[in-house]
């Protein structure tokens, strides 16, 4: 069911039953969305970089073919509709008509098949991966692009949200230098907003793109994005009413049950399935003690995960059962569970024989601290607290970012901690963490640990080229089990970030990837 | 003997004195009126103060800030002490050198010295303890490469004074090697502003130690005050008593040692020590 269709329902819902607000009526034209972009973006054009304010604010600008709701399925975006074939080799997409460029000129299959097949793929990483497995991509008319892959990849449908596959004018990026074109200051996309004004240190302010080819869109008037660096002020804005809208970690995890409590103010964690943030205190599986799977296991044990969430994380967290987040497909709850126990977990460091020495200590382990801020520096004094239980030394270095990625990147640790986004698709965001074809020196979030295992490997690729969903299931419960047992790492948490906003404004989250989105739909009541 | 009964008469020296004694009493039975690490979740997050048997409140984890207090006055007494002690044996040596020989010895030393006294400490301190990984050893060595200069133009200053006098003179006459007139004759006359200088720079370094840890640039396997207080300072909206009382007990130490030092240099100091009889 496409949009229109969609709407039709709704409208022939709506003369049967008597309904109050729509999206068909009730929305209101005009205002002004205040909020906040921390920190700073170094450019808005989301092809050339995918950090997250880059994409909260470039999603306004820029859109993808698709979107992806809550369940992370496919949802009509610049494409109206879309078929895959039953081999799952062809993807044809039918573009929405009558959609212009913020310059005014029109957008057709032409400009996505430049931007898939030659811009993205050398400025966008997670692009460049999805695209490659692409044999052609064809324009036959101006609203219809076919793309044929070179092999099935059950995924692939999932790489079209306006931050996996931001579609670019061609009349301006073709044969310049994508990064130096000097047009990337105008930040020309066909999104609801177009950018009027960017006052560095200051905002961002958007306004309404006025060609915008879906009907009434967008409702609001400007969206301005203001620059606030310290955290208090941050909370302070929003608790003012200077901003209105807060995502991601633009308040601290300690201020959210403050704000939750604030009346004119809405609270949600949805808007973050399609990136799941799954979190785990990271192991060298190359190192004793480390290599040995008991010790791992041990580790699982030890944690309190219950209060690490309580305590550093303010709740604000769910316990992590395995490598899938319950909110990426394909999750299974049914795996090997480890209860916080101190006892089970000195019974497994006995059994492989890591007794206490002379000094009633077992080990002595280095761990290096995240330099992301507050949270991971208490995270590491819980872990020490924890290993402390059972006489492991947990001992805290501190380091800087590009330190933190020289030794994880080169696997010259012991332990740390590590926070991925699960894209949506094991095949995406999961595998990438355990298959040994990952293990690249030098790649930051890689297979760091070094986990590696045949069997997780054969299943990991049979699902990601597999198009049935039930067998698809399958592979990925088998693969969970076996991973849930051996503890490559120990996961933790799945961290769920807030979204907080003024109750005036509707329709903030709609889709799997929250303030990500365009905001065409956002209205003030 | 002389000077401690005179300091006994000091009233600011002994009210420094006292509140020192008290710190290093509680810094000295911190693991035997808190048997638990510190480091330990004992209560719920948040606690205030007076409440679970926490006297002065939890932390964000809910760590006991009272036990924070007391361990963190031997780690800020350990490093005040040990760094002014570097510090000390830098300036000293340095000082002694050109001071005694002189001439382009002295040129070159002291051109070194103005060199570091013209770079702000506290930036220097962040760039070497950032450079070094921050440890308890790092830490130290950093607060005392970055206090000396004081130290060593007071020692220069004090063996110009006395390089030339009769008894250095004597000494010279009677062909002693050089290390023992200055060791055994110069320093043994030229110590006590030293020492009163020394003591002050322990406050220093306790300060140096405090914003190190603050910025997140302490040992972070040690609960030190600066470091409470840093991991306080985004809560203290909610909960004042995670920063207030580590802040309570830097104010007291630095103010005791200060006028500690300030009632020894009175009763070092021959003038002002006759003026008071």
């Amino acid at each position: 069911m496409n949009r229109r269709e969609f709407t039709k329902a709704m409208l022939a819902c709506g003369a049967a039953i008597p309904f109050g607000i729509t999206r068909a009526a009730g929305q209101t034209r005009g205002g002004t969305l205040n909020t906040i972009i921390q920190p700073e973006p170094p450019v808005l054009v989301t092809a050339l970089n995918q950090q997250q304010p880059t994409l909260t604010l470039g999603g306004k600008i820029y859109e993808g073919l698709l979107k992806y709701g809550a369940d992370l399925k496919p949802m009509p975006g610049m494409a109206q509709s879309w078929e895959v074939s039953p081999d799952g080799l062809t993807y044809t997409f039918k573009l929405f008509p009558g959609i212009t460029f913020h310059d005014g000129k029109p957008m057709t299959s032409e400009d996505v098949v430049f931007s898939c097949m030659k811009l993205l793929v050398e400025t966008h990483p997670r692009a460049r991966q999805n695209f490659a497995r692409v044999a052609s991509a064809e324009a036959p008319d101006p609203l219809t692009v076919v793309f044929k892959l070179k092999q099935p990849f059950a995924p692939f449908i999932g790489c079209f949200d306006c931050t996996s596959a931001p579609i670019v004018p061609k009349h301006i990026y073709e044969g310049t230098d994508y990064r130096k074109n000097p047009d990337n200051d105008k930040a020309i996309g066909t999104g609801p907003f177009k950018l009027k004004e960017w006052v560095r240190g200051s905002h961002v302010h958007l306004v309404r793109h006025d060609g915008y080819y879906l009907k009434d869109e967008p409702y609001l008037d400007e969206i301005v994005y203001r620059v606030i660096p310290d955290a208090a002020s941050r909370a302070l804005a929003l608790e003012n009413g200077t901003v209105q809208l807060v995502q991601w970690s633009d308040v601290e995890f300690y201020d959210v049950q403050r704000f939750k409590a604030q009346k004119n103010l809405e609270f949600t964690t949805k808007g973050y399935e399609y990136f799941a943030p799954h979190q785990w205190l990271e192991m060298n599986n190359r190192i004793a003690p480390m290599n040995d799977k008991r010790f791992r296991q041990a580790v699982m044990h030890l944690i309190d995960r219950e209060a690490f969430s309580k305590r550093v994380y303010f709740g604000n967290a769910k316990v992590a059962t395995g490598p899938i987040s319950s909110k990426t497909r394909f999750y299974d709850p049914n795996v090997k569970r480890y209860e916080f126990s101190v006892d089970k977990a000195k019974a497994l460091l006995d059994d492989m024989g890591l007794k206490a020495g002379a000094n009633g200590k077992r080990a002595e382990i280095k761990y290096i601290v995240p330099p992301y801020g507050e949270s991971y520096q208490r995270a590491g004094e819980f872990f020490r607290q924890s290993f402390a239980r059972v006489g492991i030394d947990l001992v805290l270095v501190g380091t800087d970012m590009a330190g933190w990625a020289e030794k994880v990147g080169n696997w010259d640790y012991e332990m740390t901690q590590n926070l991925l986004y699960q894209l949506g698709d094991p095949a995406l965001g999961v595998a990438r963490t355990y298959i040994s074809s990952n293990i690249k020196k030098g790649i930051l979030f890689s297979n760091t640990q070094g986990y590696s295992n045949p069997e997780v490997d054969r299943l990991f690729d049979e699902a990601a080229i597999t198009l049935d969903e039930a067998r698809r299931q399958e592979l990925y419960s088998k693969v969970q089990q076996i991973l849930v047992e051996d503890v490559p790492v120990a996961w933790t948490l799945e961290i769920e970030y807030p979204i907080i906003y003024d109750k005036a404004f509707k329709n903030i989250v709609t889709t799997g990837i929250g303030t990500h989105e365009t905001f065409g739909s956002v209205y003030k009541s | 003997m002389e000077t401690a009964r005179a300091f006994l008469r000091h009233p600011s020296g002994m009210i420094g004195l006292l509140l020192l004694l008290v710190v290093v009493v509680v810094a000295i039975t911190a693991p035997i009126v808190f048997p638990v690490s510190p480091w330990e979740m004992v209560g719920a997050p948040f606690t205030p103060p007076g409440e679970d048997g926490l006297w002065l409140g939890g932390d964000t984890l809910g760590r006991d800030v009272a036990a924070g207090v007391a361990y963190g006055a031997r780690v800020s007494l350990l490093i005040g002490i040990a760094s002014a002690l570097a510090a000390m044996a830098i300036g000293v040596v340095i000082g002694a050198i050109s001071g005694y020989f002189g001439g382009k010895v002295d040129l070159v030393l002291m051109r070194m010295t103005e060199l570091f006294q013209t770079i702000p400490a506290f930036v220097l301190a962040i760039l070497l303890v950032a450079t070094f990984n921050p440890s308890l050893l790092t830490i130290i060595l950093t607060i005392g490469a970055v206090s000396w200069p004081p130290l060593a133009r007071l020692t220069r200053a004090e063996f110009l004074r006395l390089r030339h006098r009769e008894f250095v003179e004597a000494a010279l006459c009677q062909g002693e090697r050089t290390w023992r007139i200055v060791l055994g004759h110069i320093l043994p006359n030229a110590i006590s502003p030293i020492l009163v200088v020394t003591s002050l720079t322990v406050a220093t370094a306790i300060l140096l130690e405090s914003a190190l840890s603050f910025m997140g640039l302490g040992d972070p396997n040690l609960m030190s005050w600066g470091f409470m207080i840093g991991a306080g300072r985004t809560v203290i909206r909610n909960a004042w008593w995670m920063s207030v009382f580590p802040g309570l007990a830097i104010l007291v130490t630095v103010l005791a040692i200060n006028l500690f030092g300030e009632g020894l240099s009175d009763v070092l100091n021959p003038r002002v020590s006759r003026r008071r009889s």
